[in-house]
């Protein structure tokens, strides 16, 4: 059952951008990037935990699972340590993807070349 | 000719988008690569016995190094011209744009061409994800005390 809403979480997320970029002048940029304020904003309020435990790994993969990561973090970091874990929890949990996307950018792009 | 009457004939002539076609393709695929990612969890916890949590991580480095990989070989920037948002909004999206900006300014040198140039189109991501999490932070820690 949880991969049937896993299924049907990504792939209505994936739907509704779909919707703004064939209908609107947004670059798939603005789209990312609307998509991760919204992720943040809806776990500003506990929201996106629900979504996180009600379908898995299809709430993990979009991208406004950055968001809700980033919220995270920070929340961690403030209950432990006030107001300045603002500044130093909000890397906690995404660094997973960052550091992985730009460790694998730089070694693959000293081994490949562009393709065109 | 006047403006009007052009931009009708240019309109007549655009190649039209089916959008309930691209729509239903941009469903299909991320929804797939939701499951994918629901799949790795499950694998990962089972074959390493670890909490969720900690599969979840793996699975996000596992997706981020396939975007990377496919781009490399040439077969992920197809993907997206036909998948959309399918590919896009996923986290394999960001990958995707971080290994193409590599390659696209590898020639400028390690320093000011890939250094420089890697999150020309992830940066966007990074900043509003940021500044947008310091505020909604900042507003629930005033309100609900963290």
């Amino acid at each position: 059952m949880i991969y049937f809403n896993a299924f049907l979480f990504a792939g209505v997320v994936c739907l509704i951008g779909q919707i703004i970029l064939d209908n609107t002048k947004l670059t798939p940029g603005h789209i990312t990037s609307l998509f991760v304020v919204l992720g943040s904003l809806l776990d500003a309020f506990d929201i996106y935990d629900k979504f996180v435990l009600w379908c898995g790994g299809g709430a993990l993969v979009p991208i406004t699972s950055f968001g809700h990561l980033l919220i995270h973090g920070t929340m961690d970091t403030v209950s432990n340590f006030g107001v300045m874990g603002l500044f130093t929890g909000m890397f906690d949990l995404t660094s997973a993807g960052i550091v992985s996307a730009i460790v694998f950018s730089f070694v693959f792009g000293l081994i490949f070349k562009a393709r065109d | 000719m006047d403006k009007n009457k052009y931009k009708a004939l240019v309109d007549k002539h655009c190649p039209k988008e089916n959008r309930l076609y691209n729509g239903l393709i941009a469903f299909i695929v991320g929804g797939l690569v939701g499951v994918l990612g629901q799949f790795l969890v499950d694998i990962y916890s089972y074959l390493f016995s670890i909490p969720t949590k900690e599969a979840s991580t793996i699975m996000i480095i596992t997706l981020v190094f396939l975007g990377c990989f496919l781009t490399c070989l040439g077969f992920f920037d197809k993907m997206v011209s036909f998948a959309r948002c399918g590919l896009i909004i996923p986290i394999t999206g960001f990958a995707h744009s971080m290994m193409s900006a590599t390659l696209e300014y590898k020639k400028e040198g390690i320093v000011t061409g890939m250094g420089a140039n890697m999150f020309k189109l992830a940066g966007t991501v990074i900043m509003c994800g940021v500044v947008s999490a310091y505020f909604f932070g900042l507003l629930r820690y005033l309100i609900m005390g963290g």
